[in-house]
């Protein structure tokens, strides 16, 4: 519990060159935690970016307030969701953990994940259940995602329908146990983690989300982030 | 153990067996027809594995939800966002 006796959500938004989509990230995060009535704070990690992306989160924080919104500079060649994370982690002051990507990817009434918290210790979002699913996706897309998710669930079993998509909300401890354990670097740190969490016994519910593709920007997957992925894939398979 | 420490052992397991009673060492003779039908039971299990995956993978492809409204949703909150953000002094 927070200290006040209450649920408090801490955000951690990890940032490289976000500076359109944090704004209307932010918004709307604010607008559905106003509206579910939760008492909850959003953690801007950032990267170093060289768009500017600090400034409009500092505005952003003099426009919620300081206490709803703070922004975390940390700059370092080991910048992975790992260390992000870590880093968010050590302000954050909520009790529960909520990750997204700041990429707008990630369109999701919070509602539901509040509701699926039938005392989970980890709630993930999933594109390939119930409802959920994705919009402006190419056939090729489709297939790759769909293929590298089973090859996934026939080697990992884990437990879960969607490894790599990145929207968990956690348990704060939870989240400090995990990230201890797990030391993949990027996408495969969030795979990592679902891994390692059914291992050590922790509850996963899920929600179905809809991930609509990037608004502005460059998503970041290309042919050598497939390799990546099954590099990253066979480590576990050997290691967990 | 490891996931693939359980694949090995699985499939050391299964082998084993296999091989025991398709190979035949004499002593652990099946009838003749039973080590024919055993034989090529490797190859048929991995075709088979083969062909489910493909069904698999194709059905889930199939279903793949398009989120059309949660799109539409989207672009109506970003207008929202910027007029609202515009107007609190966020300049863009």
């Amino acid at each position: 519990m927070a200290a006040d006796g209450g649920d408090k959500f801490s955000v951690l938004l990890p940032t490289y060159n976000e500076r359109e989509n944090l704004p209307l990230v932010v918004w709307l995060l604010v607008r559905t935690f106003r509206q579910s009535g939760n008492n909850f704070e959003i953690i801007i990690i950032d990267d170093g970016s060289p768009d500017g992306t600090q400034e409009i989160a500092e505005q952003l924080e003099k426009i919620y307030g300081s206490d709803k919104i703070v922004m975390r500079e940390i700059t370092s060649i080991l910048f992975s969701s790992g260390t992000a994370y870590i880093h968010g982690m050590k302000h954050a002051t909520g009790n529960f953990i909520v990750i997204m990507d700041a990429d707008l990817s990630h369109h999701v009434s919070l509602y539901s994940i509040k509701q699926k918290e039938g005392n989970f210790d980890i709630v993930s979002g999933t594109r390939y259940k119930g409802n959920g699913g994705v919009y402006g996706w190419d056939l090729k897309r489709k297939l790759i995602s769909r293929g590298a998710n089973f090859i996934t669930q026939v080697l990992l079993r884990p437990g879960a329908s969607d490894l790599t998509g990145s929207f968990r909300l956690y348990r704060k401890e939870v989240l400090q146990k995990l990230t201890e354990k797990c030391v993949s670097k990027g996408y495969v740190f969030q795979m990592e983690m679902i891994v390692r969490a059914r291992q050590l016994g922790y509850t996963i519910g899920e929600v179905p989300i809809s991930f609509v593709d990037r608004v502005y920007g460059e998503s970041k997957l290309g042919g050598n982030e497939i390799v990546s992925f099954l590099k990253g894939l066979l480590t576990l398979f050997a290691t967990t | 153990m490891t996931k693939l420490g359980q694949w090995l052992c699985g499939l050391a397991l299964l082998g084993s067996a296999w091989a025991a009673l398709a190979l035949a060492p004499p002593g652990l003779r099946l009838p003749a027809p039973y080590r024919q039908a055993l034989l090529p039971l490797p190859v048929y299990l991995l075709v088979a594995f083969g062909c489910y995956s493909l069904a698999t993978v194709g059905y889930r492809l199939a279903t793949f939800n398009d989120c059309e409204e949660a799109a539409a949703e989207l672009q109506e909150h970003i207008s929202a966002a910027r007029e609202d953000l515009r107007r609190r002094g966020l300049r863009f």
